[in-house]
């Protein structure tokens, strides 16, 4: 087995009373895209920046290429940054923004001006090594910055929401560059970001960090479909969810009442006992909607909702329903089919879900809300 | 009330002019007028009571006697070289002020380089007169050190003056300094960190460049003030400072000799002219960029 990457173990950092990151340990593997996901405030951006050296830990090492980067500086760590501002050098022509790095270590400049030269062709940027920074675009930026850094050839490239300035039709279009670059150049990506999408878009793994931990490591695919923890189930993807106590037991299905009195079923997230505060989670392309309740499967508990708006966003789109004896609010995706078009606000209809694929977990000490 | 494009025009104009005026009348009655009457003197000589004739005779004094010549040279030397000092000197002031103090430390430090100039140029210079006369204050500690065994006169010394200049002009460099090291992107410099650089090449490849127009912006003001600088080279130089501007006061002043006074006028507004220009085409900045963008 190849060493990993990035091996991280029991690495801490607090500021004052509060735990950025909180012993943390993990490994990525040589080549892989491993996404960080979290909202502001997690720590993950404490974490990104004790790998590249800027904040030094309280505890804990962080090995890079199987080497331990205790006491190394930001700038002798086989590790490049591509930052969320991008920080491209302004006084600096593009070539010359490439070649940076290449002219730290020594290179003679023709040599660096040529490497210079081939790294931006393969960014697709050939012809923009004398053009000013300034005059390049968004995406064009972006690509600068990331050859800036892999034209130095680094273990580990870290990135720090880079697409986070970019609007949100570039971004689309950057997260398919990202990870078409990630799979040409091979090196390993460690990418933070607050944007579920582009962590499931573009890695192998992804962590959600919370609270200077890891709530869960996993694919994509896992986190999506089986969340360890009640917060990845409300972070990753859209998701109803139903706050109540437990308050019947059939197998792995758990019934849940809420505070309104409103009843539904979900497959239970580890132990979940009777009475227990719960939150049960739904995702809107789960629940099925029908206008006649005879049309939707017999096998699941159906539920009654009045259509209260309509949100439209072609592929997206879902109606808000309220379900008729709580008043909850329940989002349903609608089918892309368009068979529910001509949906009015205020129209009674009928709702329901497989139990086994809504989620509920023990709220442990937490009052439902 | 409707108006033609032409009479709104004419309206806009008349709005400028009127709210220009006040600008370009101090402009045309302090600096223009002046000058003009200055030029008309330096160029012209009395043959007899009341009766005057054009010459070149001042300019021709001016570069015929050393002294003066020598002076001129003096003073535009050490007028650089105060300049240069005080750079080094204001540059990590604003360093510290911009990137290592945070919030109200950062504006803290920043009244302090403000507070010395709420007392008069004057008093300043006679504070340093007690500190540095010969019965002063720092010679008394020298010698209570044992590093003089005698009092020292630290007054009239090139040095002393260069201290007095320094002083005097830091805060007209910390100021261009601070104002474009702020707009300097901290991210560029962890960026450059992270790519290898060290602190040397930071600072030549990133901070420099991009405070370069705060820099030439600080050094043209801190040299103009420096040049022209009348009471701290006097009081702290006494009859050794040999600063031209005290050539041309007691042309002026002493020899009532307007002609000539006027000529130096010139020829030091002539000094300080090449040398804005020198330095700004050595560092490769325009002058209108400089004073736009600090």
């Amino acid at each position: 087995m190849t060493t990993p990457d990035l091996e991280v173990a029991s690495l801490a950092k607090r500021f004052a009373d509060y735990r950025a990151v909180d012993d943390l340990s993990f490994t990525v593997e040589r080549g892989s895209f491993f996404s960080i996901l979290g909202p502001s405030g997690c720590g993950k951006t404490t974490l990104l920046r004790m790998i590249a050296g800027f904040i030094a830990p309280d505890s804990g090492d962080i090995r890079i290429g199987g080497k331990s980067m205790q006491a190394v500086a930001p700038n002798r760590r086989p590790v490049n940054m591509v930052f969320q501002q991008l920080a491209l050098f302004p006084m600096m022509s593009v070539g010359e923004n490439v070649a940076f790095g290449l002219a730290r270590r020594g290179m003679p400049k023709e040599e660096r001006g040529r490497r210079a030269a081939a790294m931006l062709e393969r960014v697709s940027l050939g012809g923009a090594v004398h053009k000013r920074v300034d005059e390049l675009s968004g995406g064009q930026r972006q690509r600068v910055a990331i050859a800036r850094s892999l034209v130095l050839e680094p273990t580990l490239l870290l990135l720090d929401e880079p697409l986070g300035a970019l609007d949100l039709k570039l971004r689309e279009h950057m997260k398919i560059e990202l990870k078409q670059l990630q799979a040409a150049f091979g090196t390993t990506f460690v990418y933070i970001t607050h944007d579920q999408s582009e962590a499931l878009v573009l890695s192998d793994h992804v962590a959600v960090m919370n609270r200077g931990r890891f709530e869960q490591r996993g694919t994509p695919q896992d986190l999506y479909y089986e969340p360890a923890t009640a917060f990845v189930a409300g972070f990753v993807g859209a998701n109803n969810r139903i706050a109540g106590r437990v308050v019947g037991n059939s197998g792995d299905i758990a019934e849940v009442a809420t505070a309104q009195g409103w009843h539904v079923h979900a497959r239970k997230s580890g132990a979940v006992a009777l009475g227990a505060a719960v939150e049960a989670f739904v995702r809107p392309e789960v629940a099925a909607l029908e206008r006649d309740a005879a049309l939707l499967p017999k096998e699941h508990p159906q539920h009654v909702g009045i259509v209260q708006s309509l949100l439209f966003d072609g592929a997206n789109s879902a109606v808000l329903l309220t379900e008729e004896v709580s008043r909850f609010e329940f989002r349903v995706a609608l089918p892309q089919t368009g068979r529910f078009a001509d949906l009015k606000v205020g129209e009674r209809v009928y709702f329901s879900f497989d139990p086994g694929r809504a989620i509920c977990f023990a709220t442990a000490d937490q009052v439902p809300s | 009330m409707t108006s033609t494009p032409a009479q709104r025009l004419w309206q806009r104009r008349l709005v400028l002019t009127l709210l220009l005026a006040p600008a370009l009348l101090w402009l045309f009655a302090l600096i223009v007028l002046p000058h003009i009457d200055l030029a008309l003197l330096s160029f012209r000589t009395r043959s007899a009571p009341r009766h005057y004739q054009p010459s070149l005779t001042q300019y021709r004094t001016f570069f015929t006697e050393p002294l003066y010549w020598h002076i001129f040279v003096r003073t535009a030397v050490l007028s650089a070289v105060a300049t240069a000092l005080t750079l080094v000197i204001a540059f990590p002031v604003a360093w510290v002020i911009t990137k290592v103090a945070q919030g109200r430390a950062s504006a803290l430090l920043f009244v302090v380089c403000l507070i010395p100039f709420w007392v008069s140029e004057t008093v300043r210079a006679l504070g340093w007169l007690i500190l540095l006369r010969e019965s002063g204050v720092l010679p008394a500690l020298l010698v209570k050190l044992g590093i003089t065994a005698v009092p020292v006169e630290l007054l009239y010394h090139d040095a002393t003056i260069l201290t007095g200049l320094v002083y005097t002009s830091l805060l007209f460099m910390v100021v261009p300094l601070v104002s474009s090291l702020e707009s300097l992107d901290n991210s560029l410099i962890e960026a450059a960190y992270d790519l290898g650089a060290n602190g040397f090449a930071i600072l030549r490849d990133i901070v420099i460049p991009h405070a370069a127009p705060g820099i030439t912006a600080g050094c043209i003001v801190v040299f103009m003030l420096t040049l022209g600088n009348y009471l701290t080279p006097t009081l702290l130089g006494g009859k050794n400072s040999q600063w031209f501007t005290e050539l041309i006061y007691t042309q002026f002043i002493v020899r009532f000799n307007w002609e000539q006074g006027a000529a130096f006028g010139f020829l030091l507004l002539a000094l300080s002219t090449t040398m804005v220009a020198l330095g700004l085409r050595l560092s490769g900045q325009r002058f209108v960029d400089v004073m736009r963008r600090s």
